[in-house]
C-alpha cells in the first residue's frame, strides 16, 4: 500500500440479515490528508461503508486497511461524528467533548483542557457548561466535530453530519470546516447525499449506485478553494461538477 | 384550579375533605368513624409509645431488606433481559404475569414455605416491588440511545465502560420510576404481609386496633402508613424530576 493512502477497502460486501444485500465487492483508497465523499441515494450504503470503516459494523466478507494495518474494530485514529450528534444528554458540552478521552482513562485535569481548546475552536467558547438541549442543532453537531478532533485522530468520518443542520447555517459550517481542515492535517471520509456538498467540500468524489451499493464513479473535482465561496458556487467548473454527478445519479432516481 | 375566578390552593381539597370527615365523626354517624381531629391527635400519641416505635422498626426493617432485595435482584436482570435476547425470551413472560399478578394471594404459601415471621414479609416485600423493577430498567435500557453505545464504541469504549458511562445513565429516568413504583408497591407488601402473618410490626397493631374497635388508633396508623407511602414515593419523584431534564431531550 502507498504511504500516501490513509484508509483503503478491499472487496468489502455486507448483506444484513433477510437478505439485504447493502454493499458488494466494493473496493477503494482514500488519500491521506484529503476530504473525500461517499455520495449516492438512500439505499446505496454509503454509511453502511463508513460505519464498516469505523469499526462499528462487520463486513460479510473484504478488508480494511488503515495506516497499513487491516483492522477489524474500532481504533484511535479513527472518530466519527454522527448524523444525528450522539451526545450524551446528562452531560455538559465540555464533558461531551472531552467523552473519548474520558473513556481512554486520562485523567480530568488534562482532558478537560485538551476540550476547552477544541470547544474555542468550533466557536463554542461561551458554553462549555451548556447541556445539549440548550443548543441549536447546528451547535450540537459542532460540539460533536469538537469532540472528534479532542482524540487527535487523523481520520475523522463524518455521517451526513449536516443533514439535520438548516440550510443557512449548513453553508457556513462547510466553511468553517474546510478552515479547520486548512489547519489540522486530517483524512475526511465523508458521507452526504447531496450533490453540491460533496462537489463543493471533497477533493474526490465517489458515486455508489443502490441496491446492492458498488461504486459507480470516483471523481476529482478539483476545486480551487483559495477563491470565496461565492465565487466557487458561481465557478463553471463548480458547476459543471454538479452537473456530471447529477447525470450520473439521475438514472438511479425513480 | 380555579373558583370564583380567585386561584385555590392544592390544601384546599385536603381542609374540604378533613372537614367533612371531622364534620361526619362528630355527628356520631358510625363508631367505625371517630372525628378527624381526634385521628390526628391519636396519631401523635402512638407515634410516642414504644409498642409502636418496636412496630415501626420491624416495618422499617422487612422493607428496607425487601427492597434492598428487588434492587440487587431487579436491576441486573432488567439490565440482563434488555441485553440478552435469550434471557428475554425465557423470562420476560413471567415477568410480565407476576408484575400484574395478585401476589397477596401466594403469602399464605410463602408462610408454609418460609415460616411464620419477618422472613415472610421480607419476601412478600421482595415479590410486590421486584417485578415492575425488572421492567422499568429493562424498558429504560432497552429505549437506551442505540447512537450513544455506537458512538462510544466508536471512541473505543470497553464493554464495561459502555454500562457505567452510557447505559445505566440514558436508562436513569426509568430505573428511578421502576424504583418509585416498586417502592409503592413494597410498601403494600410490609402492611399485607405483616396483616397475614399478623403476629409482626404494624400488622400486628392493625389487627390489634381493629380487633378491639379502637377505631381512633385504627385510623391514626392508616393516616402514617399512608403518609410514609406518600412520603417515600414523592422523594422519589423529585429525584425523577431532576433527572427529566434530560430525559426529555433524548
Amino acid at each position: 500500500m502507498q504511504n500516501d493512502t490513509a484508509v483503503e477497502v478491499r472487496n468489502i460486501s455486507k448483506i444484513y440479515s433477510g437478505n439485504v444485500e447493502a454493499l458488494r465487492e466494493v473496493s477503494l483508497a482514500f488519500p491521506r490528508g484529503k476530504l473525500c465523499t461517499l455520495l449516492g441515494p438512500s439505499g446505496c450504503g454509503k454509511t453502511t461503508l463508513l460505519k464498516i470503516i469505523a469499526g462499528l459494523i462487520p463486513a460479510n466478507s473484504g478488508e480494511v486497511w488503515v495506516n497499513g494495518r487491516k483492522v477489524d474494530g474500532p481504533g484511535p485514529e479513527r472518530a466519527f461524528v454522527f448524523q444525528d450528534f450522539a451526545l450524551l444528554p446528562w452531560a455538559t458540552v465540555l464533558r461531551n467533548v472531552a467523552f473519548g478521552l474520558e473513556l481512554r482513562g486520562m485523567p480530568p485535569e488534562q482532558r478537560n483542557e485538551i476540550a476547552r481548546k477544541h470547544i474555542a475552536e468550533v466557536g463554542l467558547a461561551a458554553f462549555e457548561a451548556s447541556y445539549p438541549n440548550q443548543l441549536s442543532g447546528g451547535m450540537r453537531q459542532r460540539v460533536g466535530l469538537a469532540r472528534a478532533l479532542a482524540v487527535n485522530a487523523d481520520i475523522i468520518l463524518m455521517d451526513e453530519p449536516f443533514s439535520a443542520i438548516d440550510e443557512q447555517t449548513r453553508r457556513k459550517f462547510q466553511e468553517e470546516l474546510l478552515d479547520l481542515l486548512k489547519h489540522h492535517r486530517k483524512t475526511v471520509i465523508f458521507v452526504t447525499h447531496s450533490i453540491e456538498e460533496a462537489a463543493y467540500l471533497s477533493d474526490q468524489i465517489t458515486l455508489l449506485s443502490p441496491r446492492p451499493g458498488r461504486v459507480a464513479k470516483t471523481i476529482a473535482p478539483g476545486i480551487d478553494h483559495s477563491h470565496g465561496p461565492d465565487e466557487i458556487r458561481r465557478d463553471k467548473h463548480y458547476l459543471d461538477t454538479v452537473d456530471e454527478i447529477w447525470q450520473m445519479l439521475k438514472q438511479y432516481v425513480d | 384550579m380555579t373558583l370564583f375566578g380567585r386561584k385555590i390552593p392544592i390544601a384546599f381539597s385536603l381542609f374540604v375533605w378533613f372537614g367533612l370527615w371531622e364534620i361526619v365523626g362528630r355527628s356520631g354517624f358510625s363508631s367505625f368513624i371517630p372525628p378527624f381531629s381526634k385521628v390526628i391527635e391519636t396519631a401523635f400519641v402512638i407515634a410516642q409509645t414504644g409498642k409502636f416505635a418496636a412496630a415501626a422498626a420491624i416495618s422499617l426493617r422487612s422493607f428496607a431488606a425487601g427492597m434492598a432485595l428487588a434492587i440487587v435482584v431487579g436491576l441486573p436482570l432488567g439490565f440482563l433481559m434488555a441485553r440478552v435476547a435469550f434471557a428475554r425470551r425465557l423470562l420476560g413472560m413471567w415477568v410480565n404475569i407476576f408484575v400484574s399478578a395478585p401476589i397477596s394471594a401466594l403469602v399464605p404459601l410463602l408462610m408454609a414455605v418460609v415460616g411464620i415471621g419477618e422472613t415472610t414479609v421480607v419476601v412478600t416485600v421482595f415479590l410486590f416491588a421486584v417485578f415492575v423493577i425488572v421492567l422499568d430498567t429493562q424498558v429504560g435500557v432497552q429505549h437506551a440511545d442505540r447512537s450513544l453505545v455506537e458512538m462510544a464504541r466508536s471512541f473505543g469504549a470497553r464493554r464495561s465502560q459502555i454500562y457505567t458511562k452510557v447505559l445505566i445513565l440514558s436508562a436513569l429516568p426509568e430505573i428511578l420510576a421502576g424504583l418509585r413504583l416498586g417502592a409503592i408497591r413494597g410498601v403494600k407488601g410490609v402492611v399485607i404481609g405483616q396483616l397475614l402473618v399478623a403476629i409482626i410490626g404494624v400488622g400486628e397493631l392493625f389487627e390489634l386496633y381493629s380487633k378491639h374497635f379502637l377505631m381512633e388508633e385504627f385510623w391514626a396508623l392508616v393516616m402514617i402508613v399512608f403518609l410514609f407511602a406518600f412520603a417515600i414515593s414523592e422523594s422519589l419523584a423529585a429525584l425523577e424530576r431532576k433527572v427529566e431534564y434530560y430525559a426529555g431531550s433524548r
